[in-house]
């Protein structure tokens, strides 16, 4: 997580270049799904987001039961599946397997699930090199950056810019074409997929029933990734997993609508194990790696549980008028915009980023547009409720805890405990009439009234233990 | 180990027992529209032109071949073995190589080709998509690794749309490694939104309708 977001906003917004460059990229995705849905039947596409958010609700519920039958159906054609608590886990589960596979070099192809983990740093610290493959990643990559955008990496960036960055990093000359710029990338990477020996991919769908991972892209480099390598490695989410085959149907016009503005994505992968007897390509091997890494407890949240629907369209982002301001790098995660803003606090706990649920004006367009009709702005309110609340534990604790120290200080003390219990009898003792709360105005002060008004104690007895003991004793003692 | 823990946990947090069976699943409303082939072929070549792509219709051997023969022209292809192909005499056209049966020599001859051409198990009127299964006879990288794609698909297998697809496969795993849809020549809009084809999978498409 980066430290000071409010820095990171201060420069965006003082950045003419970079506005422009959020601003009119996300308008155009805007645009794009605009004319998508009105060139189809509107009411269709109502029906299927409420039948999506529907068949989502009852996977997730029922989500054990889910996992099991897509282990099942996947074991018994040959995949390993293989279950991760966290990134470590994986990485530790990748390195093993490219280990005693002798690779050197794997590629990936774009997914959020492995920024989430940071999977390329950790592999590449261990020596292994790990290319990104999808054009807009291998621009951050080669940038050293990270994702402003999840359905666009490289939102952020002018064509002049990936014209310097290509030329410097690359030794190209200088282009500012698009489609040149695509051409040196496809060669480039070209290279890199016919010497790799294990391919990663994401994953937008597990077919439960059907035992399948349902990848969709538009570029190819996730069929080059599943199909060129030995190996390949599929990563994702438990949240992934939908029932039936029939699902899909809904989902991919959905997603490719809400995403990019198309009926459907240029490619479909459906995924259903290693290749087969006869087949001359396809990948001798097939893991699919089912990562929690926080997703069990936003699942046991009942209300906000549908945060766990999201199929990272990013139509949430282009039509935030923050996110449109602000961009994806000054959020703390990967996830940036609303579903950044709800998940965030969610997985890394409410009081680590404690300003992303007032990042919001409320409008409510992250809702309007969702195609899974996850209530953003509703999780928002949660979210600014549940802060608040923690920020009073906290403060409350403070005082407590100081308290605590002072009455720890002086019990280790028996000089100071005797003088305490002195005075403490000397000014309660005046009007006793049963209870601490009805005495002497000291105690009726700031945070000890607040204290005490959930709480009482009998007043301290007019003589102490120790009197009584030095009396009852002669004086004698000490 | 982490198996166990994960389902143990997402068990907990949705209060469900171990083997429980849970309701069935809300039902997917599937729409298929009762289109005649006319209209459906219309329709494929219309979504198709849209993405830049084009359909060619051929009503006999003679003319596909004909077809494909002014596509080739003088480009090297690959062609997958899928039987349509040879049947109509397409992979004895001039400069088309077929019949490979190991892994390195097809890619081999794929990085040099221009044309890779493919049969189609389906085709989808409503978007322009084609459907390929992945089998001893229709490798994955033919439609893939070269600049052109050409997919010789028959009339019969034209479907209405998605819905329809998902409704005559259930279960695709039962026949193939890996399905496919294409639709349309590779993309990219990563920088500026800008439209470019041909990223990593052939920028163009051409689809012969016999
Ligand atoms: S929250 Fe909804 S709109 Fe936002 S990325 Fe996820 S699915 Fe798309």
């Amino acid at each position: 997580m980066s430290s000071s977001p409010l820095v990171q906003i201060r420069q965006t917004l003082a950045d003419p270049g970079l506005q422009s460059a959020i601003y009119s990229s996300t308008g155009r995705l805007v645009e794009k799904r605009r004319q998508a849905i009105s060139e189809g039947d509107p009411a269709e596409f109502e029906r299927w987001r409420e039948q999506a958010h529907q068949i989502k609700r009852h996977t997730l519920e029922n989500l054990d039961y889910y996992l099991e039958l897509l282990e099942k159906r996947l074991t018994a054609r040959g995949v390993q599946v293989v279950w991760a608590k966290d990134g470590g886990e994986v990485a530790d589960f990748i390195l093993r397997l490219a280990r005693e596979k002798n690779a050197r070099l794997i590629v990936k192809s774009k997914s959020m699930t492995t920024e989430e983990i940071n999977l390329t740093e950790r592999l590449e610290e261990a020596g292994i090199e790990a290319v990104e493959t999808d054009l807009g990643e291998y621009i951050v990559q080669l940038a050293g950056e990270r994702p402003s955008h999840i359905v666009a990496p490289a939102l952020h960036k002018t064509r002049y810019q990936i014209g310097d960055l290509f030329h410097e990093r690359l030794g190209v000359e200088r282009e500012t074409v698009p489609e040149k710029q695509t051409l040196i990338a496809r060669r480039t990477l070209r290279e890199k997929f016919l010497a790799a020996d294990i391919g990663i991919t994401g994953a937008n769908f597990l077919v439960a029933e059907a035992g399948l991972a349902v990848v969709v892209e538009n570029e190819g480099n996730a069929r080059l990734s599943s199909s060129l390598p030995r190996v390949h490695i599929v990563i994702a989410g438990i949240e992934k997993v939908i029932p039936r085959t029939a699902d899909l149907a809904i989902f991919l016009k959905l997603l490719g609508r809400s995403a990019t503005g198309q009926p459907l994505t240029v490619y479909t992968s459906l995924l259903g194990g290693p290749r087969r007897p006869g087949e001359t390509d396809g990948p001798e091997e097939v893991h699919l790696v089912l990562l929690d890494n926080g997703r069990t407890r936003v699942l046991a949240d009942r209300a906000k549980r549908q945060s766990l629907y999201c199929i990272r369209c990013g139509a949430c982002l282009n039509h935030c008028p923050v996110y449109r301001k602000i961009g994806g790098h000054s959020y703390p995660w990967v996830y940036s915009g609303p579903i950044g803003a709800i998940i965030t606090p969610q997985f890394h706990g409410i009081l680590e980023q404690g300003w992303l649920p007032y990042a919001s004006s409320l409008c409510g367009a992250c809702a309007e547009v969702c195609p899974v009709k996850i209530d953003i702005p509703q999780i928002l309110l949660d979210l600014r409720w549940e802060t608040v609340k923690a920020k009073v534990r906290e403060d409350t604790n403070r005082l407590e805890r100081w308290a605590f120290g002072v009455w720890a200080w002086v019990m280790c003390r028996p000089r100071i405990y005797e003088l305490a219990s002195l005075m403490s009898s000397a000014i309660t003792t005046s009007e006793g009439d049963g209870w601490l709360k009805s005495v002497p105005a000291l105690f009726n002060l700031g945070p000890i009234r607040n204290w005490l008004s959930q709480r009482d104690l009998p007043p301290p007895p007019a003589k102490t233990f120790r009197q009584l003991w030095r009396e009852r004793a002669g004086g004698g003692a000490r | 180990m982490s198996r166990d823990f994960i389902l143990h946990r997402v068990r907990t947090a949705v209060g469900r027992r171990a083997a429980q069976a849970p309701a069935a699943p809300p039902e997917v409303e599937l729409r298929v529209p009762e289109l005649p082939l006319e209209r459906r072929i219309a329709m494929f070549s219309a979504a198709l032109e849209k993405l830049g792509g084009s359909t060619l219709v051929a009503a006999s051997a003679e003319e596909a071949r004909a077809s494909a023969g002014r596509l080739l022209a003088g480009r090297r292809a690959v062609a997958s073995n899928v039987p349509l192909l040879a049947e109509l005499g397409l992979t004895a056209l001039e400069g088309v190589q077929s019949g490979f049966s190991t892994a390195l020599e097809l890619r081999q001859a794929l990085e040099r080709a221009d044309v890779g051409m493919t049969g189609a198990d389906y085709a989808l009127a409503d978007t322009g998509s084609l459907v390929l299964l992945s089998s001893a006879f229709e490798p994955r990288l033919i439609s893939l690794l070269p600049p052109i794609h050409l997919a010789v698909v028959s009339r019969d297998r034209l479907l209405t749309n998605l819905d329809e697809l998902v409704k005559v496969l259930p279960d695709p795993a039962a026949l193939t490694s890996a399905l496919v849809i294409i639709t349309g020549p590779s993309r990219t809009a990563d920088i500026e939104q800008i439209l470019v084809r041909g990223v990593h999978g052939p920028r163009e498409v051409h689809v012969l309708l016999v």
